[in-house]
């Protein structure tokens, strides 16, 4: 048989460690934010309280330790996902070149209800948006660290303004990735087919 | 699988409310994981509880670990200038301000006990003779919020060092005289700012504060300072603690 009638594989567009720790981050976001909003109950830091139907751990003993057991899923996962985005070229190949006129007009776009999405290619909104994302995870990483060991780490905790200021930097840095986590869930609603090649890594055919 | 609920009924009557208000926690906390967040977006239940709870309980361990690899002995905790101290200073115990207990300070005396050399116990008027320090420092709570206050005492070392404590131990406990009870770690018992405290802001500890004593440690949670202290013993065997055997992190480094 001659090799070159064999159909060539589809592309891979979503390498398998970024599959794995996708899926690993789905995990340990969910433990965190609603574990994390029962520990904001036990203070709340605004005149809001989160219902605690929608919270885990039962009570504040139990949400601390869901919150510090699934931080370190949380952070081995983000180090071996961001250490591979840079090492393997992927954030360069994904998410640049990025321009703020691109940004905008892409933004523009969808507000008049044109959303351009090719399997594959991010256009610039959504390249904005996963680099955004990225950084408020770090955010929320460091704000974290501030407010576990304001003395230990007291340098770190002095760049968020103090442990109170880490409390918001926390607070504020959640409530961005939970925004970012509707809209994703949201897009993927709206075009469905890109939800089987974050398992499969590859597109469907035909596409 | 339907878990036999416990029988409590018998036994609850003859317990005083506060313990039963602690093992209506312990049952909560047990039912807690098919309850909220989890069964509600899943849809379904954690059926093996008991393995996830001693998951929770192994990591909180390592936590323990963890923070003290952390902890470093010489690492001061920030103090503020006195205009930032909080007016008022907020009160927090298991149970409410209007059932705070009198100790009488004519009848007080300090128990010692375990690994020390020297276990007579001290009167209020032979421990303000010890030499003393004050702090401006932010005591952070469990629940989140924080406050800065002005505390004057010894410092535990010294105190420590002045009774011939075993300070290779791994531990030092405290029971307190409001059935309070806790314990923490010999490096942070030694900590340059731990202070066995007998004022808060220039004044003599009031009792919402832990008349006549409580141990200062800007370096752990609030919950981790105890007041009232009765007693104080040093050992080598894990003493747990009153919200510690109940599932918070025993070791609650800041």
């Amino acid at each position: 048989m001659d090799p070159i009638s064999v159909a060539a594989p589809p592309p891979t567009i979503h390498p398998l460690v970024v599959r794995i720790c996708h899926w690993v981050n789905v995990v340990a976001i969910f433990i965190m934010v609603f574990s994390g909003w029962r520990i904001y109950d036990a203070s709340p830091l605004f005149p809001f309280h989160f219902p605690p139907d929608l919270t885990l751990g039962g009570w504040l003993a139990g949400a601390l330790q869901w919150h510090f057991a699934a931080m370190w899923l949380l952070v081995a996962n983000g180090l071996v996902y961001v250490l591979y985005g840079i090492v393997s070229g992927h954030y360069r190949r994904s998410f640049f070149p990025l321009a703020w006129g691109a940004i905008l007009h892409e933004f523009a776009n969808v507000l008049h209800g044109r959303v351009s999405h090719r399997l594959g290619v991010y256009n610039p909104l959504q390249k904005a948006a996963y680099l955004a994302v990225i950084v408020l995870g770090v955010a929320l990483v460091l704000s974290g660290l501030s407010i576990w060991k304001p003395v230990q780490l007291q340098e770190l905790a002095a760049l968020m303004g103090g442990y109170e200021g880490a409390r918001r930097v926390h607070f504020f840095a959640m409530a961005g990735v939970v925004g970012f986590v509707v809209v994703h869930v949201v897009m993927v609603m709206l075009v469905p087919r890109t939800l089987a090649p974050m398992f499969t890594g590859h597109a469907p055919r035909g596409e | 699988m339907k878990k036999t609920p416990p029988r409590l009924a018998p036994v609850l009557e003859s317990l005083p409310p506060k313990q039963i208000q602690l093992l209506e926690r312990r049952l909560f906390l047990k039912h807690s994981l098919s309850l909220g967040a989890l069964a509600l977006l899943t849809g379904c239940d954690v059926t093996d509880a008991d393995a996830v709870q001693k998951v929770l309980w192994a990591m909180s361990k390592w936590n323990d670990r963890a923070q003290a690899l952390l902890f470093n002995p010489g690492k001061l905790a920030p103090t503020y200038p006195e205009s930032r101290i909080a007016k008022p200073f907020p009160f927090n115990a298991y149970y409410g301000e209007d059932e705070v207990i009198e100790v009488d300070p004519g009848s007080y005396k300090l128990a010692l006990s375990g690994l020390i050399r020297d276990k007579k116990p001290w009167t209020l008027a032979e421990l303000y003779a010890l030499p003393q320090v004050s702090q401006v420092t932010r005591h952070v709570c469990v629940e989140g919020w924080s406050a800065i206050g002005k505390w004057t005492g010894v410092p535990f070392r010294l105190f420590l060092e002045r009774v011939g404590a075993d300070l290779t131990a791994k531990y030092v406990g405290f029971t307190c005289a409001d059935d309070y009870y806790t314990s923490i770690d010999m490096a942070t018992a030694l900590h340059p700012q731990t202070q066995l405290t007998f004022k808060f802001a220039d004044r003599t500890l009031p009792a919402k504060y832990g008349f006549p004593m409580k141990l200062r440690m800007p370096t752990k949670l609030g919950f981790k300072n105890p007041k009232h202290i009765a007693e104080i013993f040093v050992t080598n065997q894990f003493p747990g603690g009153y919200w510690e055997d109940q599932g918070y992190n025993w070791f609650s480094g800041s």
